[in-house]
């Protein structure tokens, strides 16, 4: 285990490398009028994200690594999409979300 | 003047009172969500040797999940201090993607309430905060509340994690779902309108094709680069107006 210094240290370089990333857009890019294209641009990235965070975590499998269509995490994301859509609730949906895996996996 | 100053203060405290109880009900179920989280990094740290001071001081000075997750698993592992911190970098470089799209909604806000704010920028939170930022009654003030709110949430339970975790049993009310159910539902929210459908589905088929091939998470930042890039191209071409074809 490394010591006390040296865990400043690794803390230290992983906060500036969090940091900046959340920070430069933000404090330099709100002062000024950005082109209309890149706006247009930046409003589909929310939907980009998600969806490239959120699919590959569905279908993807590690050890080995490979596309599993059939997974109890995708089976169960079918009716947490349909409780979502209709009580546009989150709370709801990490409820309903959990209680349906926990179902899922314990039968 | 006495009366209109104290008038002034009621006004202000009341705003005040306002911005917390509405930053706090939108933040609640992102705390939800990363109670099961914290608690399961927290069981983790300890395990790699972390002190709850050292797991505070990571949560607190860092505050990103899945970066979190890796440095300890890269900690655990003794890899070097400048591979986990390449590695934080790359994962949290879609933070880019977000603090960009925030500014937008941030036009002209003072620059140490953007410092402050930005240090808290999550996934989760962005989705909240640009949602909630479409209606006049959102504020920054509002989006420090929640940001700050899941803040609290992550630290505390990632602590409690080092002391407490190994009592909770993996998947107990299906907690490792907790997560998953709430990028759905943020997800859902983002559906408004064809352009985000097709955008969030060209995202997707990006991101599950490489991210077979690219190491660490380079596939999120190019598949939503990508998929944003060709959202925007379909909707400029499919809203050209009639008659003014031949135009490249």
């Amino acid at each position: 285990m490394m010591n006390e210094y040296d865990y400043m240290l690794l803390i230290l370089g992983m906060c500036m490398v969090t940091f900046l990333p959340r920070w430069l857009p933000v404090f330099f890019l709100s002062n000024r009028q950005l082109p209309t294209w890149f706006e247009k641009w930046l409003e589909l990235i929310p939907v980009a994200l998600l969806s490239a965070i959120l699919l590959p975590s569905l279908i993807i499998t590690k050890n080995p690594m490979g596309i599993n269509v059939f997974s109890k995490e995708l089976l169960v994301a079918v009716p947490t999409f349909i409780i979502a859509f209709y009580s546009r609730s989150l709370a709801g949906t990490i409820l309903g979300g959990m209680f349906l895996y926990w179902l899922t996996v314990s039968w | 003047m006495e009366l209109s100053s104290k008038q002034n203060q009621v006004m202000t405290f009341d705003t005040l009172k306002d911005d917390l109880l509405s930053g706090f009900w939108a933040a609640w179920p992102i705390c939800l969500g990363y109670v099961p989280l914290g608690l399961t990094l927290g069981v983790l740290g300890q395990k790699a040797g972390l002190s709850p001071v050292e797991m505070a001081v990571m949560s607190l000075f860092v505050f990103a999940g899945s970066s979190q997750f890796i440095a300890v698993a890269m900690i655990m592992g003794n890899a070097s201090h400048m591979a986990i911190i390449m590695t934080t970098f790359v994962v949290n470089l879609r933070h880019l993607l977000m603090s960009s799209s925030l500014s937008l909604v941030l036009r002209g806000k003072n620059r140490v309430a953007l410092t402050i704010f930005s240090h808290t920028i999550t996934d989760e939170s962005f989705v909240i905060n640009s949602e909630k930022f479409k209606q006049r009654s959102w504020n920054l003030r509002r989006a420090v509340v929640v940001n700050y709110t899941a803040y609290a949430s992550w630290v505390i339970s990632t602590v409690t994690g080092t002391y407490s975790g190994r009592f909770i049993s993996e998947n107990a009310f299906g907690m490792d779902y907790a997560m998953t159910a709430m990028f759905i539902c943020l997800l859902v929210m983002q559906l408004n309108g064809r352009i985000h459908v097709v955008t969030g589905l060209i995202s997707g088929v990006i991101a599950v094709g490489t991210a077979l091939y690219l190491p660490g998470n380079w596939y999120i930042i190019i598949a939503s680069v990508l998929a944003a890039t060709l959202g925007s191209i379909i909707r400029t071409k499919s809203i050209k107006p009639e008659g003014h074809h031949h135009d490249e």
